[in-house]
């Protein structure tokens, strides 16, 4: 079955974004896909590739890269919500380079699109779950 | 219907909220703090009768998380995150009362 998440909350403050990783690991497991997850508001931090989490404690943004979630062109189904992620400075290289910023922090597992993403995902997958706070 | 509650009944109205609304189809999952309300000495009260229907599930890793494996209510099932996958398949897109 094609099951979409949207996430709401950033990862370290709140279970949401580990509940949300464990039950799409379930769900994998099953068999199931996963059509897409989209993290708004400030579950857009989970896609960083500046975290440097200690190395006893688990990260996060790598588990959720390694889940390796992909269309079939081979593009990331792990989408950041735009206006959520400029506002958090989370810049992909071509949003840096519209706003003139240096640098970027979007680890390459994840990419930036619109919340025409979420409705799409509500619209094409035959579940939606959201975990937030 | 899927209702999932992820507050302690001390913190928010969620878990009141879902249960104003909901229908004789529906069932609840508990996870992260919601599973506190699936303690025998806190708001189970509220729960009882759609416990007693098998209608409420608790995630078990949460349950176990903070200490209450032992002070459960009645009728409350135990499920892991493929049975909450299971939940999800089986009763359609879930209602998060976040």
């Amino acid at each position: 079955m094609k099951i979409a998440i949207q996430i709401n909350e950033g990862p370290y403050q709140h279970q949401a974004s580990d509940s949300a990783y464990q039950f799409a690991k379930a769900a994998i497991a099953k068999g199931h896909e996963i059509f897409r997850v989209f993290f708004y508001h400030d579950g857009v931090n989970n896609a960083s590739a500046f975290t440097v989490p200690p190395q006893d404690d688990r990260n996060v943004i790598n588990q959720w890269a390694e889940l390796g979630i992909k269309n079939a062109d081979g593009e990331p189904e792990l989408v950041i919500c735009i206006a959520a992620a400029l506002r958090r400075g989370m810049l992909d290289e071509s949003e840096a380079g519209k706003n003139g910023i240096t640098g970027n922090n979007i680890n390459p597992a994840f990419r930036i699109s619109g919340l025409g993403q979420l409705i799409e995902a509500g619209i094409q997958a035959e579940r939606l779950v959201v975990f937030g706070d | 219907m899927l209702h999932t509650v992820n507050k302690s009944s001390f913190e928010r109205n969620s878990l009141q909220s879902c249960l104003d609304i909901i229908d004789e189809k529906s069932v609840i999952l508990l996870l992260e703090d919601g599973v506190i309300c699936a303690a025998d000495n806190t708001k189970s009260s509220m729960l009882a009768q759609l416990a007693a229907d098998g209608k409420v599930f608790a995630l078990k890793g949460d349950v176990e998380a903070r200490g209450i494996s032992a002070k459960l209510a009645e009728n409350i099932q135990l499920v892991d995150y493929s049975g909450f996958v299971d939940l999800v398949v089986e009763h359609g897109t879930a209602v998060s009362w976040l």
